[in-house]
């Protein structure tokens, strides 16, 4: 197919309406498995939802560029960055919240909830998210914009796609990728500064001292910003993005899309004026085939052939067709956000209304407060002293020379205050049994230190005297190792065993 | 030449001419993308032969512009983890032995980097977490043939046992059976004896002929009261714990064959710092003295 330019009506016929003599480049029917990729010019569009997604773009934009230099005090030793994903002490940040590496459940349930509100919105109103707030959705319609405004709208970039090479044509399209590689440039900038405290990123980016990794993201970042923005668009939606595939199960005849209404625009066709000199709007829809629908949309789609892959719901549609409908006096919303069932029923001349609350939303619903439930109920449980306690296993057990039985483990010792803490470590529930830590001299008050937000790994000996180890019946005896606050008293043991034979006869270790 | 491709009559794509058993193979090119991607890293593969060591040659490879070296990385990196280390390192080698457990960031570098050596150098002998086995002592009790001190430790770790060294740790038990110092019947009395210095289950009238025996066969090296001397490494015969074993054969056949292992001597293989940093590893086992 050949791209067609707009073609204006007849000016004498007054008509001040544009009419694009155009197919949508993602036709409904027959699609070759290896079609090249055709060139999609959306026109721009005014109206209610171009406004909303003005907004949606300036927030969401200046939330990611600006979130990484919001300042948050933690205290002293700690980052003052409100969002620091802290790789290299493997530590997450997000405002109060402090996740460490044990703790990525946290993450994996914010996804998951992520997930469910995706399901809940899609269920409720389709790709809302796809149409206004997806990065790809967002950088596009910035890239679109840019686009704009060096080579102009829709017939200008057409135009200008077929002119020959020249110096404008050179100058217009290099400005553009030169705009869009520094888009790419700032938001791949803007993505680094999460992983380090950004002004001082920023401060080693600009003098050259970042560390290579910095650089290789950046890179990585604006060039895929570019790529994916710039040129691939609609195309990531259509074929490399899962969700267009997934998002058919998740709507239902209830859920409200942006819809062409065919009982109220079919049959369609170009206005013609009545024999009185006025538009002749007997025997026919609301429909003029104007194709103002089709010339806006970024997905290269006719919305009138129904709901298709393509659609990202961006609603820029609607805009354009009650632009025309307002000049044609029409009442607004040929194309609108409604659903299949209120559709169906009016077709039959009946009415249905809108149902929000049906099983699939109360379902999705309740899953989002249980999975919220659980995640508070984790946050609030979440403990800020955390000790785990590994016995060696090469020897399990030595006997020393007067018969003792002495066995090691590597203790381990979180802090996740922040301020450093002091403990105190006992063996409890074994009788006669003596704790030593190694490098800690046990005649001093033992206090073990544990600096802010720190973990310490501490080698900690268990000894029983040869007169106890009857009161041992078994081979291996539970019991305690605690860690106590010396200040606040707070107590956090762990379960683990004495051993004090081999049940097999096999390590030559504590050879009885 | 320019015959017409056979067009198949279901679906009117193109066929190769392929046909088997009456079925014909279809025309369906790899998409574009895919084959360009493939010319691609065909370039790439004749630019990587120039850049990076690639064909072998009759007597070395070509070595290519970049002059790679997995060699020369490996000791790049090893060059530059021994510096990363930098004051630490410093810091063990200039520290006496006894004093590295008073700084908890030292003791920490040093029995990490003990650890990893212990497991390259010792654990053959002595088992990963320094255990032991027959004839191999466990490192983590308390009774020590050579002296339990850090710096004791230290100096077994530098001159070995019974190695060539002039100034190696040296002791030999007489063969007592192999040599017919002891008849048989002294041995097995003899036996009995050492059984009764550990407080294990002894005939008392055997133990006490074997006692005459030992005060003046084996009293010089293990002392009248039995429990050893680790100025000659001599062990300690009334303790729980046996190198070669503690049972009455066991014991028979120690004073038999005299018995005797043997250790190298690091110093020779590894250098100062590491040797401190396994001595404090093995130290802080818990049987450290």
């Amino acid at each position: 197919m050949t791209t067609v330019l707009d073609r204006r009506e007849d000016p004498r016929s007054g008509s001040r309406l544009e009419r694009h003599d155009v197919e949508a480049v993602n036709k409904k029917g027959h699609r070759e498995l290896y079609a090249s990729r055709q060139a999609i010019y959306p026109k721009r569009a005014h109206g209610r939802y171009r406004t909303v997604k003005w907004v949606v773009m300036a927030i969401t934009l200046c939330v990611y560029y600006g979130l990484p230099f919001v300042r948050w005090h933690r205290g002293p030793d700690l980052p003052d960055q409100a969002v620091l994903l802290d790789i290299e002490s493997n530590r997450f940040f997000v405002f109060f919240l402090e996740i460490w590496p044990q703790e990525f459940y946290f993450v994996t349930g914010l996804l998951v909830l992520a997930a469910l509100l995706l399901f809940l919105l899609t269920s409720v109103a389709g790709r809302v998210w796809c149409g206004y707030a997806c990065p790809q959705t967002v950088w596009t319609d910035l890239m679109i914009a840019v686009e704009r405004i060096w080579q102009g709208d829709r017939n200008a970039r057409i135009r200008l796609d077929k002119e020959p090479w020249g110096a404008t044509k050179i100058f217009k399209k290099g400005m553009t990728h030169l705009s869009w590689l520094a888009i790419g440039l700032a938001t791949g900038g803007a993505l680094v500064f999460y992983f380090r405290d950004a002004p001082t990123l920023a401060r080693e980016l600009v003098t050259g001292t970042a560390p290579a990794a910095a650089y290789l993201f950046l890179g990585i970042f604006s060039f895929t910003t570019y790529l994916l923005g710039g040129i691939a668009r609609e195309q990531v939606c259509t074929f490399m993005c899962p969700w267009p595939r997934i998002q058919g199960a998740m709507t239902d005849r209830h859920t409200l899309l942006v819809r062409y209404k065919p009982e109220r625009g079919e049959p369609r066709g170009p206005l013609h004026k009545g024999p009185d000199g006025k538009a002749d709007w007997s025997a026919r829809g609301d429909c003029i085939d104007c194709k103002a629908c089709v010339v806006v949309c970024p997905a290269g789609i006719d919305i009138r052939d129904g709901s298709q892959l393509e659609c990202i719901q961006c609603a820029l549609c609607i805009d354009a067709c009650n632009d025309i409908m307002v000049k044609i006096g029409r009442p607004q919303g040929l194309v609108g956000y409604d659903t299949v069932a209120k559709q169906e029923a009016k077709a039959a001349g009946q009415y249905q209304s809108l149902r929000i609350i049906r099983p699939r939303t109360l379902l999705y619903a309740a899953l989002i407060a249980l999975v919220g439930a659980i995640m508070l109920l984790a946050w609030f449980n979440r403990s800020v002293l955390e000790i785990s306690v590994l016995p060696d296993r090469t020897p399990p057990f030595v006997q020393l020379s007067d018969g003792s039985i002495r066995n090691s483990f590597t203790v381990k010792i979180l802090n996740k205050l922040h301020e450093p803490r002091a403990f105190t470590l006992a063996a409890k529930e074994l009788a006669g049994a003596t704790l030593t830590v190694v490098g800690i001299d046990s005649s001093k008050s033992a206090q073990i230190v544990v600096p802010t937000d720190t973990l310490r790994e501490l080698r900690v000996l268990v000894t029983v005297p040869v007169r106890d180890l009857t009161k041992l019946p078994d081979p291996s005896t539970p019991f305690t190792l605690a860690a106590r606050d010396s200040v606040s008293g707070q107590e956090t043991g762990r379960r683990t065993y004495f051993r004090k034979t081999n049940t097999s006869h096999a390590a030559t270790g504590g050879r009885p | 030449m320019s015959k017409r491709p056979e067009l198949d009559a279901v679906t009117g794509v193109e066929t190769t001419g392929h046909e088997w058993d009456g079925i014909k193979e279809l025309n369906k090119p790899l998409p574009r993308w895919w084959l360009n991607t493939f010319y691609v890293c065909i370039l790439w593969a004749v630019g990587y032969w120039m850049v990076y060591p690639a064909w072998p040659t009759l007597n070395g490879y070509t070595p290519g512009l970049l002059g790679y070296s997995q060699r020369e990385t490996l000791a790049r990196e090893a060059k530059a983890a021994t510096q990363a280390q930098g004051g630490l390192r410093d810091l063990l080698a200039r520290t006496p032995l006894a004093d590295v457990r008073n700084n908890p960031e030292l003791l920490r570098f040093a029995t990490a980097g003990g650890t990893s050596s212990f497991q390259t150098n010792c654990a053959p002998c002595h088992g990963r977490g320094a255990q032991g086995a027959v004839g191999y002592p466990n490192l983590n009790d308390d009774d020590w043939l050579w002296g339990g001190s850090v710096e004791d430790i230290h100096k077994t770790i530098e001159v070995g046992i019974r190695t060539e060294q002039t100034n190696t740790r040296l002791s030999q038990m007489p063969r007592f059976g192999v040599d017919k110092l002891l008849s048989p019947e002294e041995i097995a009395v003899s036996a009995e004896f050492v059984l009764a210095l550990s407080g294990q289950a002894h005939d008392a009238a055997a133990a006490a002929k074997g006692g005459q025996i030992y005060s003046e066969q084996c009293a010089a090296c293990h002392g009248e009261t039995g429990k050893g001397n680790s100025e000659l490494g001599s062990p300690n015969l009334t303790d729980r714990i046996w190198l070669y074993g503690g049972s009455k054969p066991e014991i028979t056949e120690s004073i038999q064959t005299g018995r005797g292992g043997m250790m190298p001597a690091w110093a020779r293989r590894l250098d100062p710092v590491t040797m401190k940093a396994i001595a404090v590893y093995v130290h802080n086992l818990g049987g450290g003295k």
